[in-house]
């Protein structure tokens, strides 16, 4: 035996999360030093502390990086078209109201291209779970300006630094009506998991906005290349005002190291959910019923 | 019918407004919407598809389904899709514009396989043209809107009649085959009141979509994985299969799997799915076609009119027959074929109230002349002009 197959041997130990993961997709395509994979992990960790079975959870992404969190989660999963993972998950939310949709998904996808979507289903307070990862620019495509790239920062379609200002994605949500609204970075997980676990317990429109980081795509261009660069960025400038009562000034600018960055739970108001008005009985598939739908199916000559 | 319910309570009135009716062919689709057992619908207001949304509004929340007005015609066709993954029967409906807005999810739709009906109000085009008047210029738009290669179902009702009975079919068509299928009417057929019979509950078929034959657990679940029909079994949101639906190419399991081999086969697929099956599913009517010397191919309100014409044409002695196609897509070119090999047709005409669409795909399996009767857009083709042509 090798001495790297000795070390394998070593390894396969297993991991409590194995099970909600496809290991069948592995290994992933992201970058080393990219955030997503703790925001995986968080939401995989919080399937298992949920206390709703996996076939309950639904995860849908839209397109980019963020947008393949859900090829490697191992429920009911959906990639789906950019910018529209979010009316896509409220086709499923208001079918079938038992499920835990959780969208996991970019700040571009979400807040440029699906931002009229993102306000609209805020506003219905629909019944979905937003994890939403903030990594500042567009990675999948090469590192091109979003809406979350600070002013001034330099990315591949701003080579003069970038003229906008930056949204402000966790004030957006609680201005268009969300029922929960917290902020983390990836070098805060136990604060991470323990906000997504929270929004898995309330019914209606939950958002979490999560920092991370893009070495490659936003990393490179704005002296924050190393792996590390913006865990230590997270680490020396994060501060915590959970319950912060004005979040509209707290900005995020990851690339201006004279100011904090503020994280926490800033909101948490649950309130009656959307749902369509239905006055009839309501058409109802759960597993028990899927399987007398299989019976009719095949003892039935008609629908064969 | 195989809907189960969580609730001893009876609905507040029936699915099926079963009886004969004086009915807008708007109504009539949201009719036989409610008949199919439509659980979900996603849409926004536009003229002239209007009044199905709000036939839907009053009447499916009554019956046990959801009504839901979304933020634009983008959300309407990503929430139908996401409620038939999540078990539901679910359908939106628009109009041009509307309809150029969904085609990115219609794309999704076909790649994923996903039956939703989609119904397209033609109104005159292109982008906002004349809102509240005729048009019959979505047609090879439903076929091709959204990019790459796929196959899809459309419909083309001419009577409120035939919105009633298509719809019903548009339903079965999607869950048989996995598909995204449309009902393309035109302005005069959705703004016409007719007779319209709905048959009793009992009368309407419903066909399910294949699905899983084993528990899940019991072995891997393969959700693209065709049978002989090159049609998949589905499995549903909740269902726990753990399902994985993505719009990248990808293999039998429902992963990416980004390389030639596969997305060959992958496409290959969803066309010839259609393609292959076509002759189940398409649908003409046909008038006085066996010594017909002069062909008369046409869809939509427009048929009404080239009846009208062939008939008056017969009476004047010309040898006149009419083919009325009721699926547009697929085309029934293979019996155009036949009625070409029968040896008597001189001309085929084509009136249609756009600038030669179906024609061109008329002109495609035939080299004998095909006239088209056009207008951009706006009125009716009249019998009179119809009949100008044919007698020629």
């Amino acid at each position: 035996m090798s001495a790297v197959a000795a070390q394998k041997e070593k390894v396969v130990a297993g991991h409590p999360i194995d099970q909600m993961l496809r290991h069948d997709r592995l290994p992933h395509i992201l970058c080393p030093g990219c955030g997503i994979g703790p925001v995986v992990h968080c939401y995989a960790e919080s399937i298992l502390e949920s206390g709703r079975h996996e076939d309950e959870h639904v995860c849908v992404s839209g397109i980019g990086c963020s947008g393949r969190a859900a090829g490697y989660i191992n429920v009911d999963s959906y990639h789906t078209t950019h910018g529209r993972a979010i009316p896509f998950a409220l086709g499923i939310a208001v079918q079938n109201p038992e499920l835990v949709v959780t969208v996991i998904s970019g700040d571009g996808d979400l807040t440029a291209i699906g931002g009229n979507h993102f306000i609209h289903a805020a506003r219905r307070n629909v019944d979905l779970n937003i994890i939403c990862i903030n990594n500042f620019n567009y990675g999948m495509t090469g590192g091109q300006a979003a809406p979350t790239t600070p002013t001034g920062a330099t990315a591949s379609t701003t080579p003069y630094g970038n003229t906008e200002p930056a949204f402000n994605l966790s004030y957006l949500a609680r201005a268009v009506g969300a029922s929960f609204v917290a902020r983390w970075s990836i070098f805060h997980v136990r604060q991470l998991k323990e906000a997504i676990l929270r929004t898995m317990e309330i019914r209606g429109f939950t958002f979490i906005e999560v920092l991370s980081p893009c070495p490659t795509g936003f990393g490179r261009a704005n002296k924050l290349s190393r792996g590390l660069s913006m865990m230590e960025a997270f680490r020396d400038r994060c501060q915590v005002e959970n319950g912060a009562p004005q979040i509209g000034p707290l900005t995020v600018d990851i690339t201006d190291t004279s100011k904090p960055i503020v994280l926490g739970n800033f909101l948490d108001e649950e309130r009656e959910p959307y749902g369509p008005v239905v006055m009839g009985p309501v058409t109802k598939r759960g597993p028990a019923e899927w399987a007398a739908v299989r019976k009719t199916r095949y003892d039935d000559e008609r629908h064969a | 019918m195989t809907t189960e319910t969580d609730s001893a309570a009876p609905p507040l009135e029936p699915r099926v407004d079963t009886g004969t009716h004086f009915m807008l062919g708007d109504h009539a689709v949201a009719e036989a919407a409610l008949a199919a057992d439509l659980d979900f619908f996603g849409g926004y207001p536009i003229t002239p598809s209007t009044e199905i949304a709000e036939r839907l509004a009053h009447r499916l929340p009554r019956v046990g389904g959801k009504f839901v007005q979304m933020e634009d015609e983008l959300g309407s066709m990503a929430s139908i899709i996401g409620a038939s993954l999540a078990g539901g029967r679910a359908m939106t409906a628009t109009s041009g514009p509307g309809f150029s807005l969904m085609m990115e999810n219609i794309g999704l739709a076909a790649m994923m396989e996903v039956p939703v009906v989609v119904v397209d109000v033609m109104r005159a085009s292109p982008s906002t043209g004349l809102p509240t008047m005729l048009g019959q210029a979505d047609v090879l738009q439903a076929r091709w809107g959204s990019h790459g290669d796929y196959g899809i179902i459309a419909y083309s009702p001419a009577s409120p009649q035939e919105c009633f009975s298509l719809t019903i079919m548009a339903f079965n068509a999607a869950d048989r085959y996995r598909v995204p299928v449309f009902l393309m009417m035109d302005e005069a057929v959705a703004h016409m009141t007719e007779r319209v019979v709905i048959p009793p509950a009992s009368e309407i078929v419903r066909v399910e979509r294949k699905g899983p034959d084993k528990p899940p657990g019991e072995e891997r679940f393969l959700p693209f994985k065709p049978g002989e029909d090159l049609v998949p079994p589905m499995a549903h949101a909740g269902e726990g299969y753990k399902v994985h639906f993505t719009g990248l190419t990808h293999d039998e399991r429902g992963y990416p799997a980004l390389n030639v081999p596969t997305h060959e086969s992958l496409v290959r697929r969803l066309v010839d799915k259609i393609r292959l099956n076509a002759d189940k599913i398409k649908m003409y009517n046909e008038y006085l076609v066996n010594d017909a010397e002069v062909m008369v191919v046409s869809f939509g309100s427009t048929s009404r009119s080239a009846f009208s014409a062939v008939h008056e044409a017969r009476a004047r002695g010309i040898k006149a027959g009419h083919l009325r196609l009721i699926t547009i897509w697929p085309f029934p070119e293979s019996r155009i074929r036949r009625i070409i090999k029968m040896g008597n047709v001189k001309k085929f005409i084509v009136p249609e109230i756009n600038l030669g669409q179906m024609r061109r795909e008329v002109e495609r399996v035939t080299s004998l002349p095909v006239i088209g009767i056009n207008s951009a857009g706006g009125r009716m083709i009249t019998p009179d002009e119809i009949l100008e042509v044919i007698a020629k």
